[in-house]
């Protein structure tokens, strides 16, 4: 009996930490936020209760959430269909077990680690008016003589059409390709060798042993992949911040909003809209991807 | 086996390996060609930042440096306060890891080597921690801190990044722990020692590959962060790195130089624990992402 008293005690002890900061900064915050996204709220002072307002303002003519949420449904498109193949064709070519393989890994899983600051500014000055971008086209005469430098990074050209948001999007599909690789590389070297010997021995090719051995077994692992790359897409925001600027409209994303209206409006209410809005559609998608997986079984 | 039969597949197996050798080379370019756009990035900014302006934008854009401008690094130390950003980061990173580790160790114990109903159901609340992102506290986060006061300090960010940090660590150390075998803490009972005693001295001091693992992710996790760093400390001298690297371009615009020297020293010890320990961390990343 006391042992079982005692043990209570030194259970609760040995979790305490945690749950102090499970609660204090996930949990509590959350409910915090889905709370306070029903005011009017500066951060000080009364708070006045607005109802459903928040949302409803955060989709009118001056904030444009439904543009910011457009866009981060393009990079997730472009993420599964564009960055995820090429993750994917490069797994497999590496399980493959050609000359090289961990050096390749290695190197194409480098730019996961690397802050995403510094690659922003790296890519600022690939962008640069001067910079590397317009250097290369310049050589390679695609830019001629006559023409003026291209603005990558300008939130308005005369013509109208910027180019900001594509700019942004490439350095961040290109970061995680090597992120995807290493998840879908795993799976690759975790299908039996035998299987793949027995195929081949059946006269498969390297392609056919792909498409119908390999691949058939990674569902779990692309499912995986493309969850993350759909709410990674969702939340994106520190390349945006650094290429264009939380202000941005051409380049805004939920979080770049989520970020705007906190730190420039003081408006912490619909702050906070954004954010539970954020936190739903994440859920969303990664019941709705879940779900097209178990179908295709 | 037969004679006709084996010619057959020796024919056959000839023609796959003579196709292959010319896909092989073709595949190879492939994969060199990626290689390097991924490292040409990192080369452009090592080289870069021992150029001065002339050489970057017009004489010398891809080259090794011709004249080695070793000055970019003492500029961006002494006026771009990169040192001090880099100390901010070690402080507030090592602060995070040792924090989450214990936190996340301690759990792990409690979860899995003491039987006790709802052990299993707490592992899952815990795990639910994964799919809440950093957007969904930013906002009450901050206004708690600045009612107690506490934005521009370190607690500031250590505290919710190893909140933050705190799923993935519960959940390599659960995994890891789990496979201990239970003869040792039942041994250390008969001899009469106590939970804490037995955690702190058998079942801790196994958990070294956990911990590294860990410590890892942690690290970084927290090195590269950006939104929290750049809302709760906003003063110069309690940046991190990614904050003060961030408010850097405004200073710096005209000289290319020094910015890339102080991207330079803010990736260098990332690079450095690469090359040391590639293998543990892609491990440590296909684990955090197989099991979540």
């Amino acid at each position: 009996m006391k042992r079982k008293q005692l043990d209570k005690f030194t259970i609760f002890m040995f979790l305490l930490p945690a749950l102090l900061l499970f609660v204090g900064i996930l949990v509590a915050p959350l409910i915090s936020s889905a709370y306070n996204s029903f005011f009017n709220w500066k951060g000080f002072g009364n708070k006045t209760y607005l109802g459903w307002k928040n949302y409803k303002d955060l989709f009118g003519q001056e904030v444009q959430f439904s543009k910011a949420i457009w866009h981060s449904l393009i990079l997730a498109g472009l993420s599964v269909f564009i960055q995820l193949p090429l993750s994917l064709l490069l797994a497999l070519l590496l399980g493959r077990g050609i000359k090289g393989e961990r050096f390749f890994l290695s190197v194409n899983f480098l730019p996961v680690l690397i802050s995403t600051v510094v690659i922003g500014q790296l890519w600022r000055k690939i962008y640069d008016p001067e910079g590397l971008l317009n250097a290369l086209l310049r050589t390679t005469k695609i830019l001629g003589p006559d023409q003026k430098n291209i603005l990558w990074l300008a939130e308005k050209t005369v013509d109208g059409k910027s180019l900001l948001l594509y700019a942004c999007f490439i350095p961040m599909l290109w970061q995680y390709v090597g992120y995807h690789m290493l998840l879908m590389y795993a799976g690759v070297k975790s299908v039996d060798p035998s299987l793949r010997e027995a195929a081949k021995i059946d006269g498969a090719t390297d392609w056919q042993v792909d498409r119908f051995v390999v691949i058939p077994s990674m569902k779990q692992i692309i499912k995986v992949s493309v969850i993350f790359a759909v709410t990674g897409s969702l939340k994106a925001y520190d390349l945006i911040a650094v290429l264009a600027d939380v202000r941005t409209e051409a380049a805004a994303v939920p979080s770049t909003v989520l970020m705007n209206r906190m730190s420039l409006y003081n408006q912490y209410g619909m702050g906070s809209a954004v954010s539970v809005i954020l936190i739903l559609l994440c859920f969303f998608f990664a019941i709705l991807i879940g779900a097209i997986f178990k179908e295709r079984d | 086996m037969a004679m006709t039969k084996s010619r057959k597949n020796d024919v056959s197996a000839y023609q796959v390996r003579k196709t292959n050798k010319a896909l092989d080379v073709i595949i190879w370019i492939f994969l060199f060609l990626w290689a390097v756009i991924n490292l040409f990035p990192l080369y452009w900014m090592f080289t870069f930042s021992l150029k001065d302006n002339e050489q970057i934008l017009t004489t010398n854009r891809f080259g090794l440096p011709k004249k080695w401008f070793w000055s970019n690094y003492s500029r961006a130390m002494n006026t771009g306060n990169i040192l001090n950003y880099f100390k901010n980061s070690i402080i507030i990173t090592l602060f995070a890891i040792l924090i989450t580790i214990l936190a996340a160790m301690m759990a792990s114990y409690a979860i899995t080597r003491i039987q006790w109903r709802g052990s299993e159901t707490m592992n899952k609340v815990f795990m639910l921690g994964i799919t809440i992102p950093i957007q969904a506290a930013i906002i009450p986060v901050y206004l708690v801190l600045s009612k107690l006061e506490l934005l521009d300090s370190y607690i500031a960010l250590i505290v919710p990044y190893a909140a933050f940090s705190l799923t993935m660590a519960i959940l390599i150390c659960t995994g890891f722990m789990t496979q201990l075998p239970k003869d040792l803490d039942e041994a250390a009972y008969i001899d009469g020692c106590g939970r804490t005693k037995v955690f702190f001295t058998i079942i801790a001091p196994l958990m070294k590959p956990a911990v590294a693992t860990t410590s890892i992710y942690t690290f970084l996790q927290c090195w590269n962060e950006l939104m929290f760093a750049q809302t709760f400390n906003t003063k110069k001298d309690i940046m991190t790195l990614p904050a003060g690297i961030q408010q850097l371009t405004g200073s710096y615009t005209i000289e290319w130089g020094p910015i890339g020297a102080a991207l330079s020293i803010a990736t260098f010890p990332t690079i450095i624990i690469y090359i040391l320990l590639s293998r543990r961390i892609q491990e440590s990343f296909i684990a955090g992402a197989i099991k979540g």
